[in-house]
């Protein structure tokens, strides 16, 4: 992948996405085919560059490159593509492959001092996590700059002289942001409950008194609420634990589940407390789950929260699985 | 925006005001304004934004800035008891993280 030869021409690149590429990044978002969506790193050219044109660069995911170039209409510019194993800029700057090293390196295979006469890179922001800039520029004479951490902003942060604004600073994690990467939590979610569900299903083939709808809605539910509901109402619960908020979000459920059922009728008490401390555990851990997603949490951080919540989440799912098997066992009608 | 704010009083950011010299860097790799620069030297604004991804310190010239770096990720922690090596992102080949680019 990295033997990319200097006299190759540089690859020119449109800026407008085909419908291949929105096709691409449906599949990407939910699994298909992910692990091989990437390009080859290199020397890449927007417009018409020349030796003043910027260079700027960026990562091999597709995903990536395809966010960059979309926003580069109408300018002339390079695209430096760092091998960063076909990950996004700030994953693979956090695992160091978007890195001091690579860029270095890349500087030098992709011949960059060739095609422009000036000495600046650059990068995006996020990359930061794994780039020393003064490290690059005693290593390699080439300057750092730091661009906005969206490609929107990468045009008018060129217009105002290399300048980024306080709020192209910024990262965030809009309603948007989130929403897209529910299939993320949800795929991997539903993966792991359904030897649960299968399990369901096979037992009651063979048991005389078999789970019944309650179950199975509680269980998708949990599951709805750890991975879609919390994730996407994030600001909107209450709590800063994302365990807290998924548990809150699904004791809710459960307690509305509860109720839809009729109470799960009379001399099935022990049946919904079994519920109502099981299924609220597991929204809690698949909230807690996605931690890894977000734009904001700390590895001190989620160390505290998990340290204080796990033993509450995997004891109340124990107990309320046990009352639950329990309830069934010694159910005296039907 | 509402900012959205995680737990407080955790991250391991420290920074030594002696050694810094005002250059600026930290504040323009930080993700979430954490830093403020007043005078000709650096302060750390509000702690609890830090989400301990380590740009300032790995960019910081005179070595003013320490922070322990890490994934913020709960399943790259727990996978990380398991195999007793650091917790790193492994889900990253999914692009995790969004607004990345
Ligand atoms: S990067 Fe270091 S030297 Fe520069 S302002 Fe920040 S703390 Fe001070
Ligand atoms: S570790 Fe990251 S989030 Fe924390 S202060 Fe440094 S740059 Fe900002």
């Amino acid at each position: 992948m990295s033997s990319h030869t200097t006299n190759e021409p540089v690859k020119q690149v449109p800026t407008k996405l085909a419908f291949g590429d929105f096709l691409g990044a449906w599949k990407a978002r939910w699994g298909i085919g992910r692990m091989d969506y990437t390009i080859k790193p290199g020397l890449y050219a927007v417009g018409k560059p020349d030796s003043e044109s910027p260079v700027l660069v960026s990562a091999n995911y597709k995903l990536t490159f395809d966010a960059l170039r979309k926003n580069l209409g109408g300018l002339d510019c390079w695209i430096m593509i760092l091998d960063t194993g076909g990950i996004n800029v700030w994953c693979a700057a956090g695992k160091g492959a978007f890195g001091t090293d690579e860029l270095v390196n890349r500087i030098e295979k992709s011949d960059i001092s060739k095609y422009v006469s000036h000495k600046q890179l650059v990068l995006p922001q996020l990359g930061a996590a794994g780039v020393s800039a003064y490290e690059v520029a005693r290593s390699s004479g080439f300057n750092v700059v730091y661009g906005p951490v969206r490609a929107k902003d990468i045009k008018e942060f060129i217009r105002e002289g290399y300048k980024a604004t306080e709020e192209m600073r910024m990262v965030n994690f809009t309603l948007w942001d989130r929403m897209v990467l529910v299939p993320m939590e949800l795929v991997p979610a539903l993966k792991k409950s359904l030897p649960f569900f299968i399990g369901m299903a096979l037992s009651s083939t063979f048991l005389e008194k078999p789970f019944g709808k309650a179950d199975y809605a509680g269980l998708a539910m949990a599951i709805a609420s750890g991975s879609i509901i919390t994730p996407v109402l994030l600001p909107a619960i209450p709590g800063k634990a994302f365990s807290l908020k998924g548990w809150i979000v699904g004791l809710g459920g459960t307690a509305a589940l509860v109720g839809a059922f009729g109470g799960y009728r009379k001399g099935s008490r022990i049946l919904s407390m079994g519920h109502l401390l099981l299924f609220p555990a597991v929204s809690s851990y698949l909230a807690l789950n996605f931690t890894g997603s977000t734009t904001y949490t700390s590895h001190s951080g989620v160390n505290k929260e998990m340290r204080k919540a796990l033993p509450l989440i995997v004891g109340s799912a124990f107990v309320g699985a046990a009352l639950a098997i329990g309830a069934y066992l010694f159910r005296s009608d039907k | 925006m509402k900012v959205l704010r995680y737990l407080e009083d955790v991250s391991t950011l420290e920074l030594n005001g002696e050694k810094c010299t005002g250059c600026g860097s930290c504040i323009d790799v930080c993700p979430h304004g954490v830093f403020c620069i007043v005078g000709q030297k650096a302060f750390v604004a509000d702690k609890g934004l830090c989400m301990e991804c380590g740009a300032c310190a790995l960019n910081c010239p005179t070595k003013a800035i320490e922070v322990i770096a890490g994934v913020g990720c709960a399943s790259a922690i727990i996978a990380s008891w398991f195999s007793g090596k650091e917790p790193a992102c492994e889900c990253a080949e999914d692009g995790c993280k969004p607004g990345c680019c």
